[in-house]
């Protein structure tokens, strides 16, 4: 496969980008990548990092329509509170100044953090086991809800009772220690 | 230094070990990213702040050792020579980044080099396992042991909604990087790569060369890794990976089967020419030498070359780099005298190899 850039070289680094349901590819060459993104490396040559370069295409396609940026610009700049990052900044150099960012941009950032992880906005996964809190504990409860469904499908009845015991203990749990902590 | 002993201190676990179908799948690596929430991220941090997060993680870990992976060795960038620094990121245990962009960067090293964990990188944290041969899940469970030892001591930036935070939203969520190298000639020969990249590239996955001046994929092998990291939970994305790894593993194997039954004869002849060179030669430049040791361990792969041993690959591909290079010569070389010395290293390490033979 050849570059699409420059139709010369051949094209090692390939992408998918998904935005608005709609699938686009781009199939580069290391130099027209590194060029692409070249505003957002941190290092040239060997280090090339493939999150610069999706720090680049975040900025290429505009965050807003182009009317709406120029309503957005006569507003106030939308700023960090804690590491005085602005939202304009961010696009920029596609990185966050500190954990804070994500809540005082995060209505700006969902459709940025769709686009980048194929429309997913929600963590999914791990949660720290020490300042997770009842996060822990409500995601075994979801998770016992999905197989209490499964076992119900599956007509195991002894089984889903079982399981449905459980969530009530674990809601009860839960219920328990909110009203604790107020 | 003689060179078995050179090659005994510089060669990593990953590099030499047999791990599960390591005939084609060179190593597996986790990667999660991780932050401090009380330090701004090092897009923006402060010297005073880069050296609190380093001593932030030290004070709480120097006391409490991790079970199964014994004493860690912390390596500051500020301490060490560029020479050894690149010897670092030739072998994998750290990003170029940190060796060249970071401030007061550092890394904790486990003694088998196993598992690394990068301070002050992008993020305050970078905890990263590499395993040889197709461990992804040992990877992972290695990884997550460590997280959770981590975790223990230090508070994490994590928000119920986007998970755990890192500097690149690109991260954002699991902060998990899941990869593999591998090794595919076979599809190389026959042609199939161009139609197998786009296809892998459809399933959120991303495929690129190993190393080199580009990501070409210098010697056949191909790194392939997830791109998506919120959304799913870690297990699934190590899962999907791991499925159209196992998908590739056949096809490679398939494409070397059709290859030994429609040109035996070409192929045989194609690995004993590389062998030639690469026991011959007395100028190498990496391409060349990096083509050649990929047909050598295709034709070891494939019984066409006994009596030498598997990682021959993974070690010369390492060991031949610029950096391993100046550092076995004892100072700067350039270009031309890198290739000189390329060609030497490998002659002798080949014929370490039949001494080997002889020996037993």
């Amino acid at each position: 496969m050849i570059c699409q850039e420059c139709n010369q070289r051949p094209a090692t680094l390939h992408f998918t980008n998904f935005s608005n349901g709609e699938k686009t590819e781009m199939h580069l060459c290391e130099r027209c990548a590194q060029e692409k993104g070249e505003m957002f490396m941190m290092n040239n040559g060997p280090g090339f990092a493939i999150n610069s370069l999706l720090a680049g295409l975040l900025n290429m396609e505009p965050a807003f329509p182009e009317q709406k940026k120029e309503a957005y610009q006569a507003e106030q700049v939308l700023q960090c509170p804690q590491c005085s990052m602005t939202f304009p900044q961010f696009v920029k150099v596609g990185r966050f100044g500190c954990a804070t960012c994500y809540d005082a941009f995060r209505e700006q950032l969902t459709p940025i953090i769709r686009r980048l992880h194929s429309g997913n906005f929600i963590h999914n996964g791990k949660i720290p086991k020490r300042i997770g809190g009842d996060l822990h504990l409500r995601k075994t409860i979801d998770d016992l809800k999905l197989s209490l469904k499964n076992l119900i499908l599956q007509e195991e009845f002894e089984k889903a009772a079982e399981t449905r015991d459980q969530i009530r203990e674990l809601e009860r749990k839960l219920t328990a220690g909110q009203e604790g902590g107020e | 230094m003689s060179l078995e002993k050179f090659i005994s201190q510089a060669v990593s676990s990953w590099m030499s070990d047999d791990g599960p179908d390591s005939d084609i799948v060179l190593s597996s690596r986790i990667r999660f990213a991780r932050n401090l929430d009380e330090y701004n991220f090092p897009t923006l941090f402060t010297n005073g702040e880069a050296e609190a997060v380093i001593g932030t993680i030290m004070e709480r870990v120097s006391n409490t050792p991790i079970q199964n992976v014994g004493q860690l060795e912390m390596i500051k960038m500020d301490d060490i020579p560029p020479l050894q620094k690149r010897v670092l990121v030739e072998k994998h245990i750290i990003s170029p980044n940190l060796a060249e962009n970071s401030i007061h960067g550092a890394c904790l090293l486990s003694e088998n080099e196993e598992i690394s964990i990068m301070i002050n990188e992008e993020d305050h944290i970078r905890i990263q396992c590499l395993f040889p041969g197709f461990q992804l899940s040992e990877a992972l469970k290695a990884a997550n042991e460590i997280d959770d030892w981590l975790e223990e001591h230090v508070n994490y930036a994590f928000d119920e909604k986007f998970g755990y935070l890192t500097s690149c939203p690109t991260n954002v969520g699991t902060g998990l990087r899941a990869s593999v190298m591998m090794h595919l000639p076979g599809l190389v020969l026959t042609q199939q790569m161009n139609r197998i990249v786009p296809a892998i590239n459809q399933l959120g996955l991303v495929v690129r060369g190993i190393y080199g001046e580009g990501s070409e994929a210098l010697g056949n092998i191909f790194q392939i890794s997830n791109q998506i990291t919120l959304g799913k939970s870690e297990e699934d994305i190590v899962e999907d990976l791991k499925s159209v790894v196992s998908q590739i593993i056949s096809q490679e194997r398939s494409a070397r089967e059709a290859l030994a039954k429609t040109s035996n004869i070409q192929l045989e002849d194609r690995v004993f020419r590389s062998y030639g060179t690469l026991a011959n030669s007395r100028i190498i430049e990496t391409k060349e030498a990096a083509r050649c040791l990929s047909d050598l361990r295709l034709g070891i792969d494939m019984g066409y070359i006994k009596n030498i041993s598997k990682s021959i690959l993974n070690e010369l591909m390492i060991l031949t780099q610029p950096g391993f290079l100046q550092q076995y010569a004892g100072g700067p070389l350039r270009p031309d005298e890198r290739d000189i010395r390329r060609a030497a290293l490998i002659r002798e390490r080949l014929k370490m190899e039949s001494k080997e033979e002889s020996g037993g």
